[in-house]
């Protein structure tokens, strides 16, 4: 695609948007219409083919819509048209109805493929967490290290959350996302997930990474991101696959750090192991 | 009607009859997909983890010395606090073709004895194909004495057909101690 | 036939039993259609009500109403109402009342079997919904019931499998009367590619339903041993897999999704000819791709797993069986717009809800296209985005359908005719207020709201207070279904025998209200022949 191709595309959206949404605040309640474009290499890519299947529905919808409002307007009986009961038949037309759309088909699916052999690539990854789903949490260890912990709903959200609290979730910072202890992972670096659960099947999904995966009992499953190195900050998503009671309460906050912050937090994090290894001689999590 | 009464009759019944036989067929076909599942990953050789469960007979190969991947070991607990179960050494270089052996650290905390069963599993899955254990724990039910510590080791050789995008394979076990059965509540 | 006799005076010819005696022993397709037909209502204001007590407790972020255990068990349990209470009812009624009717038959073919498959519906209902009652609430593990999560259901769990068997028993037996009564009881004459669509999209339907519902019965079995019996299917602790169940219910799941449209399908295609006084363009062509459709709904069941972690060639094989599908549908999509084209359109009830259906399916459809290309899939994947599509296939989709075959054949049914401006009202509530409640669910799915949950993030807080008020706007509107169909009933203005200056058919042949006992000689070839210029 070319560059002002692609700043069409962008208009296009955004009236399309303002259409919509009419005035809003782009980060807004009514402003969140789209995928997000995320931060990482994968999601840009997805959120690519997202709006490349868009524009395509949108140009059948247009052809599609346009000809089934034409017949509806121009051949009303109430303007005395008269029916042509003898046009009940083409294998023409019905050939090119049927090889257009594989045509359009062949177009969406290749680059398609090529974005899923991408994904599919988990070569030369630089450092692997373990992630395992529990009814209702998430647990984070850094594998080839000591270092790891659970991650749970954060205090005030799960005390506004309870049936009739009375406290307004307005008033909760990040109500339902935010959590005790985010993961924390490098930027510019390819991470690697190895997904398990404990109980029942869960799914681990921050939109901002383009991904998401099953967490299932007795198999682990792995997925990759790499966040783009100026993308450092916090993320959110949510377990998305239905775990029971409190499967809306188990958020997943993603701290995003530079490389050598990075490196500090981890080392700092073992210090702390290390010394409660000493303090309690009991064997740290494995 | 031109077909008499009596005749429509019978074709009814037969056809009938073979619908029904159709439903049958079809509910069996519904258990018939559990054998077949494992066919099919078998035959495809994705994601086939039911077969690292099993001993792999394999012919030697020769090592693969220009290629390393990487092996992590992982270990899960469904109880946590109830066992300690964790690999000896996180990771190991291997080439492929060359047999390797490693070890995992099991101890009973029950406070009775008991029998567990670690379950395999690997990481991306298509890699089951290409992962052949000719020694492993997992191959039956363990005994465990009550706070008994046991080293179990497990021998393995990464096939040399394993496929050139791949240079990481993750070996999770997750121990389930058959006194309780998990999923339920 | 075309006598105008009082009604009267046909109940007596027609020996009808009375009172209650007449319903529960009924071997007459008609009655037993209708009663499929009262019975789908029921539940899909059962259903609708559950629907509701959901889209009120969203309304708002925090917890209003309803404790995050029963919100569970309300999307479960409004699925199962709705999939196998309501919609696919609907259909088995229509079939009963038309198909015998279309093809120039006397009856269903077995008319005793007939009267089993609609009995058992009640006790099937009555014990799932049972489960609202027991301790530990209905099912909550969603409609699919994927282990190990449906294993940790309470008294429920055996109870919805018990539902799930008997409502498979009805609606296998069901599809049995239907292929035999179509394979067998044709008039003479009524050659298979003279048939209306509706009874060759039935056909269809009604073999995937032999196929594929044993399957989920198995599927369910195993989850019942696993939970009694000791069996590991599905357990990975004993070496099963519980990634196997979701392939064997989607196995089921999908050729499921086709039974629900495919006679819609049927049905939009009867009634765009009859209002655009125009035969069906390329009958042919339609009856093809309807079989196309329900041959590759086996062959892309695992679209609906992609994030179980797949090989690659997996996913690829699935993502392009997925999107194949959309060539046929295409194909009908086009069809339908050529029928329309140089025809001569006028715009009852029916045929409004036959274009919202076309236009609203085909947004679904183009969801649907988006969701099979895998790598975004893995976004939209158990987010908002999924509620969004699958309600516009099914709600637009077969909800409109069903509710535009009642308003094309209310006036055959009972000889009235129905207030049409009072329909005309339903449909435009229905259509504006559907696309209220959906369409901003996408948005919702796009920006990370996932699906089955009972509270969110204050961000989502708006266009789920906008779907909200589209769920209640589209719930209070449907109770002019009810209204005026028993308006219809008491005091409508007597109904032509063919209705619809446009309609053809068999059953446009006949007295309205069809008699009690139709076609009990066969129609002689001149009338087919009239009846077949679809």
């Amino acid at each position: 695609m070319t560059r002002t191709m692609n700043k069409t595309r962008a208009a296009l959206t955004a009236c399309l948007i303002a259409m919509l949404a009419g005035p809003a605040h782009a980060a807004s309640g009514w402003g969140l219409l789209n995928m997000p474009e995320g931060v990482t290499e994968l999601s840009k890519k997805i959120y690519d083919l997202h709006m490349m299947i868009f524009w395509w529905c949108v140009a059948i919808g247009i052809f599609v819509f346009g000809w089934m409002i034409w017949a509806i307007v121009a051949f009303r009986k109430s303007k005395g048209a008269v029916a042509n009961t003898a046009m009940v038949h083409s294998t023409r037309a019905e050939i090119i109805w049927t090889l257009i759309p594989v045509v359009i088909l062949v177009a969406m699916s290749v680059p398609s493929a090529r974005v899923l052999i991408d994904i599919e690539d988990a070569r030369n990854t630089e450092l692997t967490v373990k992630v395992t789903a529990y009814q209702w949490k998430w647990q984070y260890q850094y594998l080839g290290t000591d270092v790891g912990y659970f991650s749970t709903l954060a205090r005030d959200s799960n005390s506004a959350r309870q049936l009739q609290s009375g406290v307004d979730p307005e008033t909760v910072p990040n109500y339902l996302l935010d959590v005790d202890r985010p993961l924390v992972v490098p930027a510019g670096t390819k991470v690697r997930l190895l997904l398990t659960a404990q109980d029942v099947i869960h799914a681990w999904w921050v939109p901002d990474f383009g991904m998401k995966k099953d967490a299932i009992p007795g198999l682990v499953n792995e997925m990759w991101f790499k966040v783009d190195t100026s993308k450092t900050g916090r993320y959110r998503g949510q377990c998305a696959e239905l775990c029971g009671r409190d499967h809306g309460f188990m958020p997943i906050v993603v701290d995003v750090l530079s490389k050598a912050d990075f490196e500090a937090w981890l080392a700092a994090q073992k210090a702390v192991v290390k010394q409660a290894a000493v303090a309690q001689a009991t064997p740290a999590i494995s | 009607m031109s077909t008499p009464r009596g005749q429509l009759e019978r074709d009814n019944k037969r056809l009938t009859g073979r619908l029904a036989l159709m439903a049958l067929g079809s509910f069996a076909f519904g258990f018939a997909l559990v054998p077949l599942y494992d066919v099919l990953c078998a035959v495809t050789g994705f994601g086939d983890q039911k077969a690292l469960a099993r001993a792999a007979e394999v012919a030697p190969q020769a090592a693969d010395e220009s290629r390393t991947v990487t092996v992590e070991f992982v270990a899960d607990l469904p109880n946590v606090g109830s066992w300690e179960f964790r690999p000896v050494i996180a990771s190991m270089q291997v080439h492929p073709g060359k047999l390797y052996e490693t070890e995992f650290v099991a101890k009973n905390l029950t406070g009775h004895d008991t029998v567990a069963q670690a379950v395999p599993s690997v990481a991306p899955g298509n890699v089951a194909g290409y992962f052949h254990k000719t020694e492993c724990f997992c191959f039956t039910p363990q005994k465990f004495a009550k706070d008994e510590e046991r080293v179990l080791p497990v021998r393995f050789i990464v096939d040399r057909a394993l496929p050139r995008h791949l240079d990481r394979i993750t070996l999770a076990y997750t121990f389930y101690d058959q006194s309780i059965r998990v999923g339920q509540r | 036939m075309a006598t105008h006799a009082h009604a009267a005076a046909h109940d007596d010819h027609d020996h009808k039993p009375h009172g209650w005696r007449r319903w529960v022993f009924s071997t007459n397709h008609k009655d037993i259609g209708t009663m499929y037909l009262v019975f789908a209502c029921t539940m899909f204001f059962v259903g609708g009500t559950m629907a509701l007590i959901i889209r009120a407790e969203l309304f708002q972020p925090g917890l209003q109403f309803v404790d995050p255990q029963f919100f569970n068990s309300m999307t479960a349990m409004h699925a199962l109402v709705m999939i196998f209470g309501a919609i696919m009812p609907a259909w088995v009624g229509l079939a009963n009342w038309m198909i015998p009717i279309q093809i120039g038959a006397p009856d269903m073919a077995l008319p005793r079997l007939n009267n089993l498959s609609f009995w058992i519906l009640p006790f099937a209902f009555l014990i799932l919904l049972g489960t609202l009652f027991v301790p530990g609430g209905a099912p909550a593990g969603g409609w699919t019931m994927y282990p190990p999560l449906a294993l940790q259901g309470g008294d429920s769990f055996p109870m919805m499998i018990f539902a799930i068997h008997l409502r498979g028993i009805s609606s296998v037996l069901g599809a049995i009367n239907v292929v035999v009564t179509i394979m067998n009881m044709r008039a003479p004459g009524m050659n298979l590619l003279k048939m209306p669509m509706f009874v060759w999209t039935w056909l269809i339907t009604a073999y995937l339903l032999v196929a594929v519902m044993p399957v989920l019965a198995g599927a369910v079995t195993m989850l019942l041993t696993d939970h009694f019996f000791g069996t590991s299917f599905f357990a990975a602790s004993g070496g099963g897999d519980p990634v196997m169940f979701q392939h064997i219910f989607w196995f089921f799941g999908h050729p499921e999704v086709y039974i629900m449209i495919l006679p819609a399908f049927g049905i939009v295609s009867e009634i765009i000819p009859t209002f655009s006084r125009k035969p069906l363009f390329g009958y042919e062509s339609m009856v093809y791709a309807t079989a196309a459709i329900g041959f590759l709904s086996f062959i892309v069941w695992a679209h609906h797993m992609f994030t179980v972690g797949m090989p690659l060639a997996g996913q690829l094989f699935f993502m392009l069986a997925t999107m194949l599908i959309s060539v046929p549908t295409g194909v009908k999509v086009f069809n339908w717009c050529a029928t329309m084209t140089r025809g001569s359109l006028s715009f009852e009830p029916p045929m409004l809800f036959a274009l919202a259906f076309l236009f609203l399916f085909t947004i679904g459809g183009f969801s649907g296209l988006m969701l099979a290309i895998v790598p975004a899939d893995f976004q939209y994947q158990d987010s908002y985005f999924v509620v969004a599509h699958f309600h516009y296939v099914l709600v637009p989709g077969s909800l409109f359908a069903i509710i535009g075959a009642v308003y094309y054949w209310l006036p055959k049914w009972v000889g009235r005719m129905y207030d049409q401006k009072l329909a005309t009202w339903h449909f435009w509530l229905s259509a504006i207020f559907v696309n209220v409640l959906f369409f901003p669910q996408h948005f919702l799915g796009l920006a990370g709201m996932p699906r089955r949950i009972p509270d969110y993030a204050t961000q989502f807080a708006d266009w789920n207070m906008v779907s909200s008020i589209g769920a209640f706007g589209f719930g209070f509107s449907q109770l002019l279904l009810p209204y005026i169909i028993i308006k219809c009933v008491k005091s409508g203005a007597k109904a032509a025998d063919r209705t619809w200056d446009g309609a053809h058919g068999l059953e446009w042949e006949l007295p309205s209200p069809a008699p009690f006992h139709s076609w009990e000689s066969p129609p002689s070839a001149a009338v087919i022949a009239r009846g077949a210029e679809h």
